[in-house]
């Protein structure tokens, strides 16, 4: 993701100040998905009709939970081994990695980051999935870490495959691992999908097609990064993601609060 | 050449699917992967406060439950602080309570449940006290971008009255949506807690 890497800029430091978790900034909802978009079927009868509730962030929104490294197991990381029974996962060995940052450009660090995704044939080891491509007994589907103090991650699995859904009557899901966000706070709390560069299923997925600005849908694409691939043995593919800014307390003008 | 401010945009969300179990709650999904599963109960026996159960459905625009939805809940331990480093109110920490949970509804009734304590008050804004009141965050497929609410407690009457947030609703007859009852069964204390996405009666969201 280009603008993650070049426009980085740095937060003047503010005065000292007695909060140092001051509220996020307002979200963007010209690059966020409406909640209702009929173009996605199941957004007909899940999406509210009142207009959202604005509020002032107090502490409720500004603190989020904290996670530790001994909560997760050494191969939580690594799909292609975390369920392997007799043998690893099948498919396009892949490394995906990158950063988590806010809009500062600041990374988070000791961010949990949460992933799932269809084995390679596009198939989810859940109940509900009929999908006819088979299970792979190798492969669970689903991983963790956290961030390192750069809010660097990475992970190990294996390149999922495009799967059909009920949406149209030939809707098809491009190739794409889910991910969930945490950051520092409960206004952070962000989950998304990350796509594959060179798919040309991207362009016409109902689901992808529920954000409003190109540039938004384009950082949801991960780029090959042949720097990072293994030789004779993994590609790898870079994935940055934002989340919301903290306001820096240049000046603080009225009384605290607490 | 004018200079660019640059800052980030933050990542489009994307609706987290019908398979969002997998990932973030795999044993409801029907496999085992993980030693240490994030879970529904954020009390152990040592937990500071009134233990209490909150559940509830989720429902959507024709009125069915929502069977394969994901909440998380985030709140104040009982004596009204954040087990977080930004929260610096002069109250105590409790070891034994993070005060965050993740929690399914079953794919058969629908129904939600979390294990937790009753919150204390918060200091919110500008010198203002908030009432005790948990915050909710769910996801499913059909939801781009996750919903935020909060549940606040039915015998907090005086202290929801004054409330920052509740009276921030401008309709009234619209703040009992964030009214949680309460009500014991089998010597617990059980806080009900519907969510209905659309409609009559529809929660009301938060733009947090
Ligand atoms: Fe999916």
């Amino acid at each position: 993701m280009d603008d993650a890497a070049q426009g980085r800029v740095t937060t003047p430091m503010g005065k000292p100040t007695s909060n140092p978790y001051p509220e996020m900034y307002e979200r963007d909802h010209n690059v966020q998905p409406a909640a209702f978009t009929p173009i996605y079927k199941t957004t007909v009868l899940r999406s509210p009709r009142n207009a959202l509730l604005t509020m002032d962030h107090s502490l409720s929104e500004t603190t989020g939970p904290v996670f530790n490294h001994n909560e997760l197991g050494l191969l939580d990381n690594d799909l292609i081994l975390n369920y392997a029974k007799d043998g690893e996962a099948i498919g396009p060995r892949t490394i995906v990695h990158g950063y988590v940052l806010e809009e500062n450009g600041r990374g988070l660090p000791n961010t949990l980051v949460e992933f799932w995704q269809a084995n390679a044939g596009g198939r989810y080891r859940h109940k509900h999935d009929t999908y006819l491509a088979p299970i792979d007994p190798n492969f669970g589907g689903c991983g963790r870490t956290l961030t390192d103090e750069n809010g660097y991650y990475y992970f190990r699995t294996i390149k999922p495959g495009a799967y059909p859904w009920r949406n149209y009557t030939n809707s098809w899901r491009p190739a794409h691992i889910h991910f969930s966000l945490f950051g520092e706070a409960f206004a952070q709390r962000l989950i998304t999908q990350m796509y594959f560069e060179g798919d040309p299923l991207v362009a016409i997925c109902p689901i992808v097609k529920t954000i409003p600005d190109q540039g938004a849908i384009d950082r949801l694409v991960a780029k090959l990064d042949m720097n990072a691939s293994v030789p004779m043995d993994t590609l790898a593919y870079r994935f940055d993601m934002v989340l919301r800014g903290r306001r820096s307390t240049l000046f603080e003008n009225r009384l605290e609060g607490n | 050449m004018s200079q660019t401010i640059g800052y980030l945009k933050e990542t489009a969300s994307q609706t987290a699917g019908p398979y969002v179990h997998i990932g973030l709650a795999p044993h409801q999904a029907g496999f085992d992967i993980f030693q240490n599963n994030f879970g529904n109960v954020l009390v152990g026996a040592k937990t500071k406060g009134e233990h209490i159960i909150v559940e509830g459905r989720v429902i959507d625009g024709s009125g069915n439950f929502v069977r394969d939805v994901l909440l998380e809940c985030w709140q104040a331990n009982s004596a009204g602080r954040y087990n977080h480093p930004g929260d610096r109110q002069n109250k105590p920490l409790d070891d034994d309570f993070r005060g965050w949970g993740r929690a399914c509804s079953d794919f058969a009734t629908g129904v939600y449940t979390f294990q937790t304590v009753k919150p204390g008050c918060v200091a919110g804004r500008n010198g203002r006290t908030m009432a005790p009141h948990i915050s909710l965050w769910l996801v499913a497929r059909g939801i781009n971008i996750g919903l935020n609410t909060r549940l606040y407690f039915s015998d907090e009457e005086a202290a929801n009255a004054a409330d920052p947030v509740l009276n921030s609703v401008e309709l009234p007859s619209r703040r009992k949506t964030l009214i949680a009852q309460r009500s014991q069964r089998d010597g617990k204390v059980v806080y009900t807690f519907d969510i209905v996405l659309q409609g009559e009666n529809e929660t009301v969201f938060i733009d947090i």
